[in-house]
């Protein structure tokens, strides 16, 4: 990598709700004006936190969908058997939220009378918070294309980075390990996995280490409300050091977090508690660790 | 009748909710359980099936014979999803991006191109007491989810009750997992960043033209605001679950807890009997609106 490209922190989680956008939110806060980015476009919550003002909104379309002309349509089915996505039913038409946007229905129509048009899969926005800028998006209600349109964020992020001048994109990611987050890890170079201490969190977090093994990533590990459960907690901290991830810090459970969401404020400038204490802690250790990494 | 148990946020409770509906109506009724979470499937932990069957998820992708290959490049020029391409002498598939339609196959003017299974994930089954549980398991580093959530729901009897654990968000994958669902119950919390995914995954559900209702889990915590948008859109409010640390302790050990606390059996059948009141009469609704 380029010694001038910016670095790119991206968190995530494995699984949901384990409290990506509170710790982002918080490092906006703390980092003070590098480029922020909000790469769950599925269920993006960080501007709900930082207000953003909306610079530019443009339009993002990802893939095509198969439509159908029917004054051309002979009913003759051919399309129908070489769909592999059960997208055309057995009166020949087309199941939009089926359609993968191959274009074989298009292509084995002897008639001409499809043809593929590209949909509005969401909005690739540009914005300045009090914070830094920020690159975001929105995915239109039952679109696809989640993956793409999170790696045009991310571009638009590496842009606002060169022209500004700054060494830090901060990205809050999305659940899961599939096709939004392996776009969202690319040239990162530092992933910081929020978990909590359940079964469930464990399990989640066991694949999300396996992905950033598998694309040769480094990870770190927060464990977030550790104290609800101190035996899973330890296996956590087990899993860290077989794995060789570094335990950056462990948040307790706190309503505070509930409450700073409530008045619609990161959690470090909503109170000087101990869990804004922790991630205060947590950030410069992340902060050591980014200049670490090469 | 197929319940899908949805949410935009995650971590708001969805497998909580499925699987507490799920062994609460196990006894009761002929269930079958599918783990549509295919990136973090985790029902597992509270369901404890017994498995007894493994089958592998595959998706045709092309492999190109080189000595017939011409480097025409028409099946790169073809491709939606740019995971084919020819570089001069050179026709190079990107396994990770195909999406397996064979649409360059149909287009090679000299048949160049077959396609071979690449497994993708898996699906298993298997039986928790009076439940047929099955799920799907993506393998890690694929990013294709969709086709796994497709396979496992081939699996559905249309005669009997099937409950759906969907992952989180509004992307594909939750498509696929509610597509074709009766009724669409979606989970969220009191909070700010609950409303707002709560709003997103409402706007899925509309537009697919599914019954819904919604449960508020961790009731207490955060504000109203969840309640009042749900008023003002009429959207029912079937289960309201407490922020309660005990729950909270009991899902950390991976114990459903209606096999702890009492009367919630009790209340999560109520929960389908409302379910099925809604489903038939958000259905008529709609009829008569069209």
């Amino acid at each position: 990598m380029n010694s001038e490209d910016p670095k790119q922190l991206l968190v995530i989680s494995g699984k949901g709700g384990t409290g990506k956008t509170t710790i982002v939110a918080s490092f906006a806060a703390l980092a003070d004006g590098e480029v922020l980015s909000d790469c769950d476009v599925d269920a993006a919550d960080l501007h709900l936190i930082l207000h953003p003002e909306v610079k530019t909104r443009e339009e993002f379309s990802g893939g095509k969908v198969a439509v159908k002309d029917d004054n051309l349509c002979t009913d003759c089915g051919i399309c129908r058997e070489h769909c592999r996505y059960d997208a055309i039913d057995e009166n020949f038409e087309i199941d939009s939220f089926s359609c993968e946007g191959c274009g074989v229905c298009e292509y084995v129509c002897p008639e001409d009378a499809i043809t593929m048009e590209p949909v509005l899969s969401g909005y690739s926005i540009e914005s300045s918070t009090e914070y830094g800028n920020m690159a975001h998006g929105e995915l239109v209600a039952g679109e696809e294309t989640s993956g793409k349109l999170v790696t045009d964020i991310k571009q638009k992020a590496g842009k606002i980075a060169e022209d500004t001048g700054k060494e830090l994109i901060i990205i809050d990611g999305s659940p899961g390990i599939g096709c939004p987050v392996i776009a969202s890890l690319s040239n990162v170079d530092l992933a910081l996995i929020v978990t909590e201490p359940t079964l469930s969190g464990l399990s989640d977090l066991r694949r999300v280490t396996g992905l950033l093994d598998h694309f040769e990533i480094q990870g770190n590990i927060v464990i977030n409300k550790y104290d609800l459960n101190l035996e899973v907690t330890g296996k956590i901290e087990e899993l860290a050091e077989e794995d060789g991830l570094t335990l950056l810090g462990k948040i307790p459970y706190d309503s505070v977090v509930t409450e700073a969401m409530v008045h619609e404020k990161s959690v470090v400038e909503y109170s000087s508690s101990p869990v804004a204490r922790e991630i205060e802690s947590i950030w410069k250790k992340v902060k050591r660790a980014l200049k670490d990494v090469s | 009748m197929q319940i899908t148990i949805s949410a935009g946020k995650g971590g708001t409770g969805k497998t909580t909710v499925a699987t507490n509906l799920a062994l609460a109506l196990a006894g009761e009724y002929d269930v079958q359980f599918f783990d549509c979470d295919v990136e973090e499937p985790d029902s597992e932990i509270f369901l404890r099936p017994e498995l007894d069957n493994e089958e592998p998820v595959n998706l045709k992708v092309p492999e190109v014979n080189d000595e017939t290959c011409t480097y025409c490049g028409q099946c790169g020029d073809a491709c939606e999803f740019n995971a084919i391409a020819t570089f001069g002498e050179n026709t190079l598939v990107y396994p990770e991006l195909c999406h397996g339609c064979g649409l360059c196959s149909l287009v090679c003017p000299v048949d160049a191109i077959t396609e071979v299974d690449n497994k993708i994930g898996k699906l298993r089954s298997g039986r928790a007491g009076n439940l047929e549980y099955h799920d799907g398991n993506l393998t890690i580093g694929e990013p294709m989810a969709t086709p796994i959530i497709s396979r496992l729901k081939k699996k559905i009897d249309p005669d009997g009750v099937s409950i759906l654990d969907s992952p989180p968000g509004t992307a594909c994958p939750v498509i696929e997992s509610l597509h074709g669902s009766d009724f669409a119950l979606l989970v969220t919390e009191p909070t700010l960043f609950g409303l707002h995914d709560l709003k997103l995954s409402v706007d899925v559900v509309k537009e697919l033209e599914i019954p819904l209702g919604v449960v508020i889990n961790r009731d207490g915590i955060g504000d109203d605001r969840v309640e009042r948008y749900c008023d003002s859109e009429g959207i029912p409010i079937l289960m309201r679950i407490p922020d309660d640390r005990d729950i909270a302790v009991y899902y950390s050990k991976g114990v459903p807890f209606i096999e702890k606390m009492d009367g919630w059996k009790e209340r999560f059948l109520e929960l389908f009997e409302e379910i099925e009141g809604q489903a038939e009469y958000q259905k008529r609704q709609k009829l008569i609106e069209t």
